[in-house]
């Protein structure tokens, strides 16, 4: 049995990555990596939590399924996005994107 | 609901009327069946009401009706009417029928005009008919948004700029006024915003503390006064009024800043009797440079407009002026003032409008020799240019002498001046108008594009003819609107009477 | 008798003015001028009812009863129960200003059937007729002050109406401006004044001793208790009748608000008869006729000011008619200089020998005032219409172009020579009964009065045949060949014959002379001439016509001329009026136009405006340099949302 400190880490690390690939990340497609690197992390936690902490109920997994399926629309809007965005401009680094802000 | 709420409500059937309308002609039909309609209904009501007056009907206000509106703040939907409002609705009545006339050929997007018209005129009705503080203040809100859109669309001249100005400084106002009417909500004991109930509870005059009501006075009387065009807030006026299409000057000067004057007695002063005692000679000051300030800035202008903005900016610092002289003579003739000023600027404002829509110009110095042009309204020009001097037989004259009469009647030598010095405005007001009449419509026509012009069409001059029948008709008939008005004014004053004792310690001049 | 027919007198001018200023476009010329002269001519016959049936009435007391057939509360005050009546008031002044202002009005709109015969704008000129004749006659039955400004208001615009009838004209523009804006600015100390009488005596009545009679249910005035006004504060009354006073000398043209009549003279010579001369400029005089029993009672010292404002104006307007080339001029100064007679003849009353009684003898100035409006409107009406007469005849004001016109237009000439001796004060003419009492009212007061006011009563005689002689004798002019001159229609020359016969017998065929009708008390007054200051006067008046005579009445005028060189200066002087209309120009102008409005109006647009513009350009300037904040950019938030959870969490751990 691996203990829980053992995906705790895993999942922080990942989170780590995730938060600092997402405020470093100059491609809208990394820091879109970089949120379901994140998101991935708090799934996991969740499922952990449930399998080690509490056996008798299913709360947890639930939960993660439902970000798993969130966070597949939310990508795919994103990449629609990112793919209409391309067509326009023929990039899709965030520097190049401001001209919506004003 | 009683029947004053037909003064809202027919405006608010308007509104979808006019959205289904297809063309110009269905837009005038409904306007012109509406604004008769709202004429009718107010020339009715002040038949009724002095006919209820006279079999002894003699609460404070008359037809009252109260509906729960928001509970937990103690918001009503209440209305009722005193001589005061009877006699503004009937003045805005007045001028939304003939504003209809005015903007018969308004171009472009006629239907959306005639909406946002209506929408301020729903704004003006509704707060004359209520005497609860919230719906007051939230229909002065509706009266003052449309403005916005009505200059900055249909305007002439620097409209962007105007109609910002114009919103922002009346935003400004209501932002202070907000202050002063939760000051006196909560001043009162918070148990209700109905103006009657709050003056007359327990306490009476005294019921707010005398230190909040020296606080909140400046707050109410402020808010309204930009409205009323109080110096140094008076600003916006010159430059709203320049840019503003014809019907919008003449609503706006006519009605909407009569809400000013309205508010500052009917909210500042009787609810807060011993603050108007302690601090009116401070703004009894700040009018009387309006007044005298305001006719010699028009001396000067030289566009018809400005020249009439900053008139209106004199007249009006004269309704206040009035006011602040606390008495029953004065107050009347303030009130007076508002109808008459009311009535006269309009026309003002619908001749120039009309001048404009020919010559393209404003500018005193490119017009000339109008008169063999087009006489009707160069003799329309002429006779409102006298009644705002104040000639006999019209208006002006029967305000401004029962004002001064009645400022008289304060025994002081700080008083005294102040109404000599407004009372030297009349011969200001003769210099320009003398001034603007004998440029533009004396002499010989200088430009050879103005002499193919035509005289004014019917519907102008059924208009022009309204606007000046109902001038002379108050000018030569005065009595009734003297009772009418003094109705409304006795209670306000016997409110302010009864802390007279309390006379003002902070005056430095007396 | 209860009068109520003298409503008329008032209405049918104003129908008059209603039908012909609403339907100008639809009457002709005839009909418009005819729908006016007949309801002129009715309220004529009506004024003359009424002055035969008031003055034969019965005296009670010795003194005619005044009258109100009419007073109704038009306009309440609400405190202290003044209010604003409209009524009308009938007393030997008010009934006697009647007959004069009906009978003037009506031969000059007979006379304007010629005058203004094809000119545009006929129907507007009859319109404004008929509204000022009204406006008249209301000022002088008025029951109170305040209906007396008000219609003293409506006279002034009526004046400023017609004075601008030619409005292409610029001279005729500035004129009616000045007019209307000079008689504001006086009436504006007039206002001023009525607020403060109002106020201190709580009533605005003319009834000052409460014995006028109410007819037809009219209501009285307040009780007025002036003494009690007076143990407050006896400066009060004073000023306040000075005030009004101020507010009259405005309306008279008295030195130095003088400067609107000359100007007025651009307006239709029927206009200047009838206005400038006649009826319009003696409100004054009126005024403080009405208000004469406080002025002697409570104000005799502010009196003597008035006695020698009138002076200064007659001495002034004298001097400078004597060097005014164009005709109309000359006579608007003789009016100028007449209406100073008047006032100085109410300023030489002095209460009697009791304090604070009138008395019929010592106050002899106030009859001779009132008597000398009533013939000076006759014959300076007979001046200005027969002025119009030759201006018609030559198409030009000025002397120049005058000359020898006696033989063209015998008429004319013979109703000017007869109107020229009566303010020559020539018996028997009328000018020299009522010139006459004034002098001695003068000699009454003081010696040096006296003989002032009779040099200046021969400086008249000596202008008025300079013009005399300027016009119809002397050398013709040359212009007559190519157009020569003739005498005007008979609808012209009638109204001057007519006047010229009230003239001729106005000073002695009243029945029981002028002061058994008009005197300071009410009682009958005897006019006794002093023969000592009778045969002065004329005497001294014959001389200064002979010295016109011998410089004027030849072909060439060389002692004239040499005058003029010899004291150019001073001719040039008196030739601009002693450039008091500029000493105006420069203050409107220049100070109060350059120096207060236009700095206020830059003040308003720039100041107090540009604090409010500073206000939204402040607003919008921060929200640019703040806005850098808030990037749009999302790594950015995230970064500091991300150090803000550490922060938090750091602090929350310790």
């Amino acid at each position: 049995m691996i203990h829980l400190e053992y995906f705790l880490i895993v999942s922080a690390i990942m989170m780590a990555a995730g938060i600092f690939g997402f405020l470093t990340r100059r491609s809208t497609l990394a820091i879109l990596l970089s949120i379901e690197l994140m998101l991935n992390a708090t799934d996991l936690n969740f499922a952990v939590f449930n399998r080690l902490l509490f056996p008798d109920g299913n709360e947890g997994f639930f939960f993660a399924l439902f970000s798993i399926a969130i966070s597949a629309a939310e990508s795919a809007i994103a990449i629609a996005i990112m793919i209409n965005i391309y067509r326009h401009i023929k990039d899709i680094s965030v520097e190049k994107l401001q001209q919506m802000k004003w | 609901m009683n029947f004053l709420s037909i003064f809202v409500l027919i405006p608010l059937l308007m509104l979808p009327a006019l959205w289904l309308c297809r063309n110009i002609k269905g837009l005038r039909a409904v306007m012109v069946t509406g604004s008769t309609a709202l004429l009718i209904a107010a020339v009715w009501l002040v038949f009724k009401f002095i006919g209820d007056r006279a079999a002894g009907m003699t609460d404070e206000f008359l037809y009252t009706a109260s509906v729960d509106w928001f509970t937990p703040l103690h918001i009503k939907y209440a209305v009722g009417v005193d001589g005061i409002s009877v006699a503004m609705l009937l003045l805005s009545a007045i001028i939304v029928f003939t504003g209809t006339f005015a903007s018969w050929k308004i171009n472009p997007l006629p239907k959306e005009y005639f909406l946002w018209f209506i929408l301020l005129s729903l704004g003006v009705f509704g707060f004359f008919i209520s005497v609860d503080m919230f719906t007051m203040f939230m229909f002065y809100e509706v009266a003052l948004i449309p403005m916005y859109l009505l200059i900055g669309v249909w305007g002439t001249g620097r409209k962007e700029y105007s109609a910002m100005k114009l919103t922002l400084m009346l935003m400004g106002g209501s932002a202070f006024l907000m202050f002063g009417i939760f000051g006196i909500f909560y001043g009162a004991g918070g148990q209700t915003m109905n103006v009657f109930e709050i003056a007359h509870q327990t306490g009476g005059a005294h019921a707010i503390d005398f230190s909040a009501q020296c606080l909140f006075f400046p707050l109410t009387f402020i808010g309204f006064g930009v409205l009323g065009a109080l110096f140094p807030f008076h600003t916006w006026s010159p430059d709203g009024h320049a840019s503003a299409p014809t019907a919008v000057s003449m609503l706006h000067a006519g009605v909407l800043m009569k809400l000013g004057g309205y508010g500052c007695f009917r909210i500042a002063m009787y609810l807060l009797p011993e603050g108007a005692q302690e601090l009116s000679w401070i703004f009894l000051i700040l009018t009387g440079i309006s007044v005298v300030y305001g006719a010699l800035s028009a001396c000067v202008q030289t566009d018809l407009k400005y020249i009439n903005a900053y008139s209106s900016v004199s007249h009006c610092g004269l309704v206040l002026f009035a006011l602040l002289m606390l008495n029953n003579t004065a107050g009347s003739g303030a009130i007076m003032q508002m109808l008459s000023h009311g009535l006269m600027t309009a026309l003002f404002f619908a001749l120039i409008g009309m001048i404009y829509g020919r010559t393209h110009t404003r500018d005193i110095r490119e017009l000339s020799g109008l008169m063999r042009i087009m006489p009707f309204l160069s003799v329309g020009y002429i006779i409102v240019g006298l009644a705002n001097l104040g000639l006999p037989g019209f208006s002006g004259f029967v305000a401004e002498m029962t004002i001064f009469v009645g400022s008289f009647q304060n025994n002081d030598t700080f008083h005294r001046v102040l109404t000599i010095a407004a009372c030297s405005s009349i011969v200001v007001t003769a210099v320009y108008i003398l001034r603007m009449v004998g440029k533009i419509l004396y002499g010989k026509c200088t430009n050879e594009h103005h002499l193919q012009l035509t005289d004014a069409t019917w519907e102008e001059r059924f208009c022009v003819g309204c606007l000046i029948a109902c001038i002379a008709g108050l000018g030569l008939f005065p009595g009734w609107v003297s009772h009418l008005v003094h109705d409304g004014v006795a209670p306000i004053i016997h409110q302010l009477g009864a802390v007279a004792h309390t006379v003002s310690q902070s005056n430095p001049f007396l | 008798m209860d009068y109520q027919y003298t409503l008329l007198i008032i209405l049918l001018p104003l129908l008059s003015f209603l039908i012909i200023g609403l339907g100008e476009r639809w009457l002709s010329h005839k009909v418009a001028g005819l729908i006016g002269t007949t309801s002129l001519g009715i309220t004529a016959i009506l004024s003359a009812y009424t002055a035969i049936s008031y003055f034969t009435a019965d005296r009670v007391e010795g003194i005619y009863q005044t009258l109100v057939p009419y007073n109704f509360n038009w306009l309440p005050f609400h405190d202290m129960g003044l209010h604003f009546d409209m009524g009308i008031m009938l007393d030997p002044i008010s009934v006697m200003m009647l007959v004069i202002i009906t009978s003037v009005s009506l031969m000059v709109h007979i006379y304007s059937f010629g005058y203004m015969h094809g000119e545009r704008g006929f129907q507007r000129f009859y319109a404004f007729l008929s509204l000022f004749t009204m406006s008249m006659l209301g000022l002088v039955v008025a029951t109170n002050l305040f209906q007396m400004y008000m219609f003293w208001e409506l006279v002034g615009v009526c004046s400023y109406l017609l004075i601008g009838f030619y409005y292409t004209e610029k001279a005729a523009i500035a004129a009616s401006k000045k007019a209307f804006i000079v008689t504001r600015f006086a009436d504006l100390a007039f206002l001023i004044g009525i607020l403060v009488f109002g106020y201190y005596t709580q009533s605005f009545a003319f009834d000052f001793t409460q014995s006028a009679v109410y007819l037809n249910g009219a209501a009285p005035a307040v009780t007025v208790e002036y003494s009690k006004t007076l143990a407050g504060a006896a400066f009060i009354l004073p000023t306040a009748l000075f005030l009004m006073f101020i507010g009259g000398a405005g309306k008279s043209a008295m030195f130095p608000l003088h400067i609107w009549l000359p100007d007025a003279m651009e307006g239709p010579t029927p206009v200047s008869a009838l206005i400038h001369a006649a009826t319009m400029v003696v409100a004054g005089v009126i005024q403080v006729a009405r208000l004469f029993p406080l002025w002697v009672e409570y104000a005799p010292e502010t009196l003597h000011i008035v006695a020698w404002i009138g002076a200064a104006t007659a001495f002034y307007a004298a001097a400078v008619a004597c060097v005014q080339s164009d005709i109309k001029r000359v006579l608007a100064f003789s009016t100028i200089s007449q209406i100073a007679f008047m006032i100085v003849a109410l300023g030489v009353c002095m209460p009697g020998h009791e304090h604070g009684v009138i008395d019929n003898h010592a106050s002899l100035g106030y009859m001779a005032s009132l008597f000398h409006l009533f013939t000076h409107a006759m014959f300076k009406a007979t001046l200005f219409l027969g002025a119009g007469c030759i201006i018609h005849a030559v198409h030009s004001n000025e002397m120049s172009h005058m000359g020898g016109l006696r033989k063209y237009m015998p008429i004319t000439h013979i109703t000017f020579l007869i109107a020229t001796l009566a303010i020559a004060g020539i018996p028997p003419f009328s000018g020299f009964f009522s010139k006459d009492e004034i002098l001695a009212a003068a000699f009454h007061y003081s010696p040096i009065m006296g003989w002032v006011m009779t040099g200046i009563a021969a400086m008249t005689a000596f202008y008025m045949f300079r013009v005399y002689y300027g016009i119809f004798w002397g050398k013709e002019n040359e212009h007559y060949k190519e157009h020569t001159p003739h005498e005007q229609p008979l609808v012209m020359t009638l109204p001057l014959i007519f006047l010229t016969l009230f003239t001729f017998v106005g000073g002695w065929a009243i029945p029981g002379s002028f002061g058994s009708l008009i005197s300071a008390t009410g009682e009958a007054y005897h006019i006794h001439l002093d023969p000592q200051i009778a045969i002065t006067s004329v005497v001294i008046a014959v001389c200064a016509i002979a010295l016109a005579t011998w410089m004027y009445a030849r072909p060439t005028q060389p002692v004239a001329d040499r005058l003029q060189k010899n004291f150019s200066s001073l001719h040039t002087w008196a030739y601009h009026r002693f450039y008091i209309d500029e000493v105006y120009q420069f203050v409107t102008h220049r100070i109060i136009f350059a120096y207060v409005s236009r700095p206020i109006a830059w003040f308003d647009r720039h100041c107090v405006d540009g604090f409010f513009d500073f206000l939204a350009w402040g607003a919008n300037r921060l929200g640019y340099s703040i806005r850098g904040l808030q990037s749009g950019s999302v790594q950015r938030y995230a970064f500091v949302f991300f150090l803000g959870t550490l922060l938090l969490l750091i602090l929350m751990i310790l």
